[in-house]
């Protein structure tokens, strides 16, 4: 008997970069849509999340924020991704997308009351196209996959974007939704923002995968690896996997950034990981390339970077007035629960309503 | 139509499907083969793979899907092969489906119906025969509805598909087949949220759901004995109001669920017939349930499921008093 050895399955993960670190661009990659003005937009929307996530930082010092989780040096990765959605694209983010929550237009005060701790942070409006954060992690993605399921059956023509990090994909619930997708041909994008580090375990320790992207391979969808700091290696990547998704092929992008400060304000990074990887991954600094890049064309200088810091600085302060001037009224707890208000909750409500929620009034 | 539960559940299904362009069923085998126990039978055939579809074999996909997709206008019924089954997708459900409405503020609903067989005394393998209402109803934001009879699981789930709420749909496996019953062909509604007097009396309040029903019935019939029977049929929210109106006339309270003991809804209801009706009372509350024990595999299923020696015991035990 003779035994044949043979390859039933040949597979490669390929790595997208556009922009290199010091702002030089291969000209062969660059998208043909995105135009000057187009780069100038993803520059502002990448210090605008840097600034937000600065304001909410003070603010959590302060004790005017809850626990918060920062999305500095991933802004690339976010503001890339979201700028390029059409307009009907949704997305389904984990709990540090801020960016791109900002590029899709959240009115910044839902974002303070969402950070500051009330549920009226989670009525994102329609417009926005997304859903709230999501806590647990990789959860989401299903979401995502059911999101993308109704967009395919409705014909709506668009797709979805479903964000997860890197210690995210070793969650089951990241490969059940990875091969829901694939199986049914769903218009669905997961976007993994490797930021390398899962609160305290590296990416290292996170998986023996050589990259996050392979995952998808075994789920029979696209795959890509990504500079997530090259902003226009993100955009390209997710303009391009989203034509697929339009055409149900759905795939997995794994987008290689870096976590520059804590997971949320309730750790420490200096406890966990070198200083000097950060500063190495400081020299790859996503806005800096952008800037670089754009002020070599004479499409940025510091007139432009200071005005746009104070036009932030504005918006950002009026949001956080608006949200400190938000009012909880507890009653909304319980009116928010079911479809019709049930006598055994109605009776609970009666009780703490009578009592003034057992708040003692300060005297 | 005389039909079985199961026939009435197929007849709901094929009623929404037909009433709601956006409903859809998925699941694991629900397409051609109809479902493990063929409640979905021949409805892929009427309403194409597109509407009812068999899904890769991941629960925690099939909730968490079914999420995604009735937030975006559509009206899933997931169907979960078993209830043992369903620990997969518990993370979606307690931490999506039941807060989904409440953490946006209702800018985001889960209208989705979410069927399973329940319980046990069928015989099958480990892990089949658990009853979960009461991880349901303890979270807060999930409805969790059980029928006990063909005519209710018609117009239960029916009545389900009109609500905007993510809905457990509770299948006690054992009455899938049992009995048959005269069913109307024509859609109708049984409210949810409200208990059924299933047999009226004045000496004694039996308050149970689900598999218990028939027994409990067979039991009062039997010893001729003058008790009211409360079918629950939604555990959660609790009909509050129909199970204290029956303890405070007959001043006598049993409740009896295959569910064990401990933690288990009937803790539930004594606690509130404490809290309203104690005065009231002419004997202490009484539990029946199987033990507090984790389900055990067939062989030994008879010696754990309440049955008509227990139910009787409790019974003498209460009148007596």
């Amino acid at each position: 008997m003779i035994f044949l050895l043979k390859d039933v399955f040949d597979a490669a993960v390929n790595y997208l970069q556009v922009m290199d670190e010091n702002g030089a661009v291969d000209q062969s990659l660059f998208p043909k849509d995105l135009t000057d003005e187009k780069l100038v937009d993803m520059l502002r929307f990448m210090l605008f999340t840097r600034a937000l996530d600065a304001k909410t930082l003070s603010l959590q010092r302060q004790g005017r924020a809850a626990t918060y989780a920062p999305s500095i040096g991933e802004e690339a990765t976010q503001v890339g991704s979201a700028m390029a959605m059409k307009p009907g694209d949704l997305f389904v983010p984990n709990f540090r997308q801020h960016g791109v929550y900002l590029v899709r237009g959240l009115p910044l005060d839902i974002f303070f009351l969402y950070w500051k701790g009330y549920e009226e942070g989670g009525a994102i409006p329609k417009e926005v196209g997304g859903f709230p954060y999501i806590v647990p992690v990789s959860s989401q993605l299903p979401h995502g996959a059911g999101i993308a399921f109704a967009q395919k059956y409705m014909k709506t023509g668009n797709a979805t974007l479903a964000y997860v990090g890197d210690g995210g994909t070793s969650e089951g619930n990241f490969y059940e939704a990875m091969n829901f997708a694939g199986a049914k041909s769903l218009p669905l994008v997961i976007i993994i923002e490797n930021n390398q580090w899962a609160i305290s375990v590296p990416r290292s320790a996170q998986t023996a995968s050589k990259t996050l992207a392979q995952k998808g391979i075994a789920a029979g969808i696209k795959t890509l690896q990504v500079d997530g700091n090259d902003v226009v290696a993100v955009y390209k990547a997710t303009r391009d996997a989203l034509n697929d998704a339009y055409n149900g092929i759905p795939s997995v992008l794994e987008c290689v950034t870096y976590r520059m400060s804590m997971h949320t304000t309730a750790d420490d990074p200096t406890k966990y990981r070198d200083s000097a990887e950060v500063e190495e991954w400081k020299r790859k600094d996503p806005i800096d390339r952008l800037r670089k890049y754009l002020a070599s064309k004479q499409l940025w200088d510091d007139k432009k970077e200071s005005d746009a810091a104070e036009e932030f600085k504005k918006a950002i302060d009026e949001a956080v007035d608006k949200a400190e001037k938000f009012t909880p009224d507890p009653e909304s707890m319980f009116t928010n629960v079911y479809s019709y208000m049930p006598e055994t909750l109605q009776q609970e409500l009666d009780d703490a309503r009578e009592n003034g929620f057992y708040m003692t009034k300060k005297e | 139509m005389m039909t079985n539960m199961v026939g009435a559940i197929n007849s709901a299904l094929d009623a929404i499907l037909n009433e709601n362009k956006n409903a859809v069923i998925l699941g694991e085998d629900v397409g051609k083969d109809g479902g493990v126990f063929r409640v979905t039978d021949g409805l892929q055939a009427k309403y194409g793979s597109d509407r009812v579809l068999d899904t890769p074999l991941a629960e925690s996909a099939i909730i968490g899907a079914s999420i995604g997709m009735a937030m975006s206008g559509m009206l899933p019924i997931p169907e979960v092969q078993f209830a043992g089954f369903m620990y997969m997708a518990f993370d979606q459900l307690i931490n999506h489906a039941a807060r989904y409405r409440s953490r946006s503020r209702s800018r985001f609903t889960v209208p989705m119906i979410v069927r399973t067989p329940v319980s046990g005394g069928v015989r099958t393998l480990e892990h089949h025969s658990d009853s979960p209402e009461a991880y349901y109803s303890h979270v807060g934001g999930l409805i969790v509805v059980e029928p006990s009879n063909p005519y209710d699981a018609k117009g239960l789930l029916i009545k389900a598909s009109h609500m905007k709420d993510p809905i457990v749909f509770l299948e006690p496996t054992k009455l899938y087949r049992l009995f048959k019953q005269e069913v109307p062909e024509e859609p109708y509604e049984v409210e949810i949220g409200k208990a059924n007097v299933a047999r009226e009396g004045e000496k004694l309040s039996i308050i149970t759901y689900g598999t218990m029903v028939p027994l409990v019935k067979d039991v009062v019939e039997k010893k001729g004995i003058d008790a009211e029977i409360v079918d629950l049929r939604t555990i959660n929210p609790l009909d509050e109001k129909t199970i204290l109106e029956s303890v405070k006339k007959t001043g006598r309270a049993m409740i009896v669920h295959e569910a064990q003991l401990s933690f288990g809804a009937g803790a539930e209801i004594a606690a509130r017939i404490a809290e309203k009706a104690i005065f009231e009372l002419d004997a202490p509350v009484i539990r029946v349930a199987s033990d507090s024990l984790p389900y055990p595999f067939p062989g030994y299923e008879n010696f754990y499921i309440p049955n008509a020696a227990k139910v009787s015991k409790a019974i003498d035990r209460i009148m007596s008093e």
